[in-house]
């Protein structure tokens, strides 16, 4: 493409029902424990 | 539904149903921005881009790729909740009196207690038997200044271990600790059993004397530096040196700074809640955007650099961070995560307790109570109309109940303040870490 370049293709869609186990980390248990922050969380099952 | 955001001289755009990211050229820039406005008034982007030449083109490619203007999902089946990170509060009380604390110097509303280790072992009883199929459950212990119970501590992490085998379950522990009063006796310990460690600092000397004070009103932070680096430096395991800025310190960059500077690599500074006089206004927000950015200008130059560190509010995992269900269902207060007093009342999470309206449970008694956490379940943001319309709503999951709680007196009402430091820091991440995969692509 000539105007616009692709960087992520995301798979937030994709991934809906085939996840939600729930064995990652809480995210107030990280470092927050004042401000909700979940997109810097991992998931788990990916970095297995 | 996209949005469309500069960044450090870069152009970016976010599909927000995906979470890809496209680099537009200026020309197409202009064109998605002014798209993001025809979809906010729910204006029909076909008709928009239809016969548009060849920049709509590009973006009808995108589209039906489904890159671009992806429409939400109608409808995202919800798996049950269940309880599976229990925050211990093992102390209801501390060795400082922080000025901003929500803890109210660590004895909360109540008396000042500590737990004892038969409650202890009744709320890890207590999570065992409500998690359901969780192999991996979480303890965090939390205070007032947990260490100031650190036997109970020990024999908690003990017992939590002697039902491993039995109950099928993996702990994984965090201790959040000032590191004040913390010994050599500790610190091997905790280096050895704790997964994370997390210890207060606020950065530079003059900052964090100004607020973190001990009992008699002196300075913490000589003694606190000193310890945090004992505990640290030779720390295999994840940590975080997690400190809070105020109004008083609107250049907290140089906060951030000064923990690298030490040596930490995995640093947080993070926005106070409050509505007293150290509270983040309107009128500081433009301070605090520019601040992050002169923050992100640095922490980019030094990851570039081979010597970067972690920024708790900069991280972001465009390939491999949470799941959608995840993102959807937020930080999980009440629903999986809950905390214990220390007379073992169960509470949604550590800034509900004390607060007996908020009371769902005891580590004595078998379930929760369904009004309140079923309250907390519906607190997700298909269900905050602000959210379903915010950008940002798959990165910060609807915030943070407790401070719409605190600010607003109802957990459904965003704290827009910290919404829109929220969306600043989400920018700021999403943009330096497309910068970075561009540059590999």
């Amino acid at each position: 493409m000539k105007h616009i370049k692709t960087v992520v293709k995301g798979s937030l869609k994709d991934n809906k029902e085939k996840t939600g186990c729930g064995e990652c980390q809480t995210s107030c248990q990280s470092a927050c424990k004042t401000s909700c922050t979940l997109a810097n969380q991992r998931c788990d099952k990916k970095y297995r | 539904m996209i949005h469309a955001f500069t960044y450090g001289g870069g152009r970016y755009v976010l599909d927000v149903e995906t979470g890809s990211i496209h680099m537009p050229d200026e020309e197409s820039y202009k064109v998605l921005e002014e798209l993001e406005r025809t979809e906010a008034q729910g204006g029909d982007i076909n008709a928009a881009l239809r016969g548009g030449g060849e920049i709509a083109d590009e973006l009808l490619e995108l589209k039906r790729a489904g890159l671009l203007f992806s429409a939400p999902d109608k409808d995202t089946p919800m798996p049950e909740n269940v309880i599976k990170a229990m925050c211990l509060h093992l102390a209801h009380d501390c060795d400082l009196r922080c000025a901003y604390c929500f803890a109210k110097g660590g004895a909360f509303a109540g008396k000042r207690e500590l737990m004892s280790a038969e409650t202890a072992k009744a709320a890890i009883d207590f999570v065992i038997n409500i998690s359901g199929a969780r192999r991996n459950i979480e303890i965090d212990f939390f205070g007032g200044e947990p260490l100031l119970n650190f036997s109970v501590l020990k024999k908690t992490v003990s017992y939590a271990r002697s039902k491993e085998k039995q109950s099928g379950k993996h702990f994984r522990f965090t201790v959040t600790t000032n590191a004040y009063g913390i010994t050599d006796e500790m610190i091997k310990y905790l280096n050895r059993q704790m997964d994370n460690v997390v210890v207060s600092i606020d950065g530079r000397q003059h900052v964090h004397d100004a607020v973190r004070k001990t009992a008699g009103g002196a300075g913490s932070y000589e003694r606190v530096a000193e310890n945090a680096y004992k505990l640290l430096a030779g720390r295999q395991g994840e940590y975080y040196v997690r400190g809070t800025f105020t109004a008083n310190n609107l250049d907290f960059s140089r906060d951030v700074l000064h923990l690298a500077d030490l040596g930490y690599s995995g640093v947080s500074i993070e926005p106070v809640v409050t509505a007293g006089a150290n509270a983040i206004k309107e009128e500081h927000l433009p301070a605090v955007f520019a601040e992050y950015e002169t923050l992100a200008a640095e922490y980019a130059r030094r990851r570039k650099e081979g010597a970067g560190f972690t920024f708790f509010h900069f991280m972001v995992d465009l390939n491999a961070g949470p799941c959608k269900l995840k993102r959807i269902r937020g930080c999980g207060a009440g629903t999986e995560y809950v905390a214990v007093s220390p007379a073992g009342d169960i509470y949604p999470c550590h800034q509900f307790v004390s607060r007996p309206e908020y009371k769902i449970g005891s580590v004595f008694k078998k379930g929760l109570d369904g009004a309140i956490t079923r309250r907390f379940e519906q607190c997700n943001i298909n269900n905050i109309s602000e959210c379903q319309r915010c950008w940002a709503k798959y990165y910060c999951s609807g915030g943070c109940a407790a401070a719409n709680f605190n600010i607003n007196n109802d957990i459904f009402v965003p704290y827009k303040i910290g919404c829109a430091m929220q969306k600043k820091r989400l920018e700021i991440a999403l943009a330096v870490a497309a910068a970075e995969q561009a540059e590999e692509i």
